[in-house]
C-alpha cells in the first residue's frame, strides 16, 4: 500500500489530503509533541539523597516520565510529566524522595 | 446447497445471513426484539458452524465499542440491537462513522422510552439519523436478508468505508414467519467477497493511531473528509443493488415505486406498512383511482433528487412517518421530502401523518382515509392541516 503523508507533513493539509478516518500515520510523533506542557500546576522534585531506588515511582507513573538508568532512578522527564503526583504518594522512602511543588506553567 | 425457499422470521433471516458471511467478530447485547438474532449467532458459534469471535459484553455501549475496536484492528464486524440498545450506543455510533469503520448493524426498529414499550416504530433509528451511518429500511424478512448482505459490500467499498445499519420493524417483521428465499452459501460468500481493511491496527509494518485528539487545527478537515464516504455511497448503493439483482433476481434501488406511472396522488413511507399500503393501492386502482405509493429504502444518504423527480409528477403527497421530531416542522421523512421538493417549480401539495408509534396498527381502512384526504386536497387545491395522526384516539 502506498504510504500516505504523515500528519507532520500535512500541517497545512486540505481535507482532501488527510488519510481516511482520522488515522495518524506519524508513529512516534509524541517525540515531537511535549505533553508535559499541560502539566497540572504542580511538578515533582526529585530528592536524590533520600532515594532507595525501589522504582515504585517508575512502576506507578501512568506516563513514562521517570527516567531510570542502570536500575536506578535518575530524574523526572518534564517533557511528559503531567503532575498527577502519584509518584509522591507511592514513594516509600522516609523522608520522601519525591515532593510535589507548585509551578507556573508557560504554554507553548 | 443451493438457493431455497424457507419459512423464517426477520431475525432468523438476519442470523442466516450472518452464518453465510461468517464475519470475524460479532459483538452484541440482547434486547427485545433483536434478541433472537444474537441467540442464533451465539448458537452457530457454540456449534462450530461459524468461526466468528462472539463477544457478549455488559451493554450495547460496550458492544459497539468492541465492534469499533475489532473493525479498527481490521476485522469484518457486525452487531444487532434495537431501541434503548441503539440509544445506549449513541456516542459510539458517531465514533464508528468518524473512524470510517465499515461495521454492519441489524437494527430491529422499536419505540423509545418513556413510556416503555417493546413494539415497532422508527424512533430509535431516526434518533441515529445524523450519526453518520448509512440507513437502509426493509419492508419484510426477505428485504432485511437481502439488504443485510448488500450492506457489507456497500460499507466496505473503498470509496464509502462507512458503517451501515439495516433496519426492519420490530415484531411485525422480526417475529413474523414469512416465506422467503435464502441464497446459496457459496454464492452469498462470493457476492460479499473478501474484505480488505485500510490501515488495520494489526498491521505492525504500518503503525498507526486511530481516533487521536484533534483540536481546532484538524477537526474541521477530518469531519469534512468523513462526509465524503456517505456522499460517495449513492453510486455504490445503486451498483450493489443492481449486482444483487443480476445474481439473485431481486434488484434494489433507493426506493420502490408502486403504480406511480400515472398516479395523481401518492403516499411515501418506509418499512413494513408498505405491504398494507400496496393492498390499498390495488383496491383503489380497481375502482379506477389514480393512486400510487413510494416505499423509501435508503434514508441516509437521502436520495433527494431522485425522490423529488418521482414525486413532482403527482398533485398531492402524504408522507407517513413512524416517528416524531418534537418541535420540528413535521417528522423526519416529511422534513427531508418537503425540503427535496422545494426547488421544483411544479411541486405537489404535501402533508404529514404520524402513524404506528409503539406498534399501533395501521390498516387498509387508514390508507383509504389518507388517499381520500389527498383526493380532497387535489379537488379543493387546499391543505387544511399539514400535520396529523393516524389511528390515534383524539
Amino acid at each position: 500500500m502506498k504510504k500516505a503523508k504523515t500528519l507532520k507533513e500535512l500541517k497545512e493539509a486540505t481535507w482532501q489530503e488527510l488519510p481516511i478516518g482520522t488515522i495518524n500515520l506519524d508513529a512516534g510523533n509524541s517525540l515531537n509533541n511535549f505533553t508535559g506542557t499541560w502539566r497540572s500546576g504542580k511538578k515533582p522534585i526529585f530528592k536524590k539523597e533520600n532515594c532507595i531506588h525501589c522504582l515504585f515511582c517508575w512502576v506507578y507513573c501512568p506516563d513514562s516520565a521517570i527516567i531510570v538508568k542502570d536500575g536506578k532512578m535518575v530524574d523526572i522527564d518534564y517533557n511528559y510529566c503531567k503532575g498527577c503526583g502519584i509518584c509522591e504518594v507511592e514513594c516509600p522512602s522516609k523522608p520522601k524522595s519525591i515532593e510535589m511543588v507548585k509551578e507556573e506553567l508557560t504554554f507553548s | 446447497m443451493s438457493s431455497k425457499i424457507v419459512t423464517l422470521n426477520g431475525n432468523l433471516a438476519i442470523a442466516e445471513a450472518i452464518r453465510q458471511i461468517n464475519p470475524d467478530v460479532v459483538a452484541a447485547y440482547p434486547i427485545t426484539p433483536s434478541t433472537s438474532i444474537v441467540e442464533a449467532v451465539a448458537q452457530y458459534v457454540a456449534d462450530g458452524v461459524i468461526d466468528s469471535e462472539f463477544v457478549c459484553p455488559e451493554s450495547e455501549h460496550s458492544a459497539m465499542s468492541v465492534c469499533i475496536g475489532a473493525a479498527a484492528a481490521g476485522g469484518r464486524v457486525t452487531t444487532a440491537t434495537a431501541s434503548q440498545g441503539l440509544a445506549l450506543m449513541w456516542e459510539m455510533l458517531y465514533i464508528a462513522a468518524g473512524l470510517r469503520l465499515p461495521i454492519v448493524a441489524a437494527i430491529v426498529n422499536r419505540s423509545l422510552s418513556a413510556p416503555i414499550n417493546i413494539h415497532g416504530d422508527h424512533s430509535d433509528t431516526m434518533g441515529a439519523r445524523d450519526s453518520g451511518w448509512i440507513q437502509i429500511y426493509s419492508e419484510n424478512a426477505q428485504e432485511a436478508y437481502d439488504n443485510f448482505i448488500q450492506a457489507f459490500k456497500i460499507a466496505e467499498h473503498p470509496d464509502v468505508r462507512t458503517p451501515v445499519m439495516v433496519t426492519f420493524d420490530g415484531f411485525i417483521i422480526s417475529h413474523s414467519l414469512e416465506t422467503m428465499r435464502i441464497e446459496d452459501d457459496e454464492e452469498v460468500k462470493e457476492f460479499v467477497g473478501e474484505y480488505f481493511p485500510i490501515y488495520p491496527l494489526l498491521d505492525t509494518e504500518t503503525p498507526i493511531t486511530a481516533g487521536p485528539i484533534d483540536f481546532t487545527d484538524f477537526y474541521f478537515e477530518h469531519k469534512r473528509s468523513q462526509l465524503e464516504g456517505i456522499e460517495n455511497a449513492p453510486k455504490v448503493i445503486e451498483e450493489v443493488g443492481k449486482e444483487f439483482g443480476k445474481r439473485f433476481g431481486r434488484a434494489y434501488g433507493f426506493f420502490e415505486e408502486y403504480k406511480m406511472e400515472d398516479a395523481e396522488v401518492a403516499i411515501l413511507l418506509m418499512s413494513s406498512a408498505a405491504g398494507t399500503a400496496k393492498e390499498t393501492v390495488d383496491e383503489l386502482r380497481e375502482k379506477g383511482k389514480k393512486v400510487g405509493l413510494i416505499k423509501l429504502r435508503v434514508f441516509r444518504p437521502f436520495p433527494a433528487q431522485k425522490l423529488a423527480e418521482s414525486l413532482a409528477k403527482v398533485k398531492a403527497v402524504a408522507v407517513l412517518d413512524r416517528a416524531t421530531s418534537p418541535g420540528a416542522q413535521g417528522a423526519p421523512l416529511f422534513i427531508e421530502t418537503r425540503s427535496a421538493l422545494f426547488d421544483y417549480p411544479k411541486r405537489p401539495k404535501i402533508i404529514n401523518y404520524i402513524y404506528g408509534l409503539g406498534g399501533r396498527d395501521i390498516t387498509p381502512q387508514h390508507f383509504h382515509e389518507v388517499y381520500a384526504e389527498l383526493e380532497r386536497i387535489v379537488h379543493t387545491g387546499k391543505v387544511e392541516q399539514y400535520y396529523g395522526y393516524i389511528n390515534l384516539r383524539e
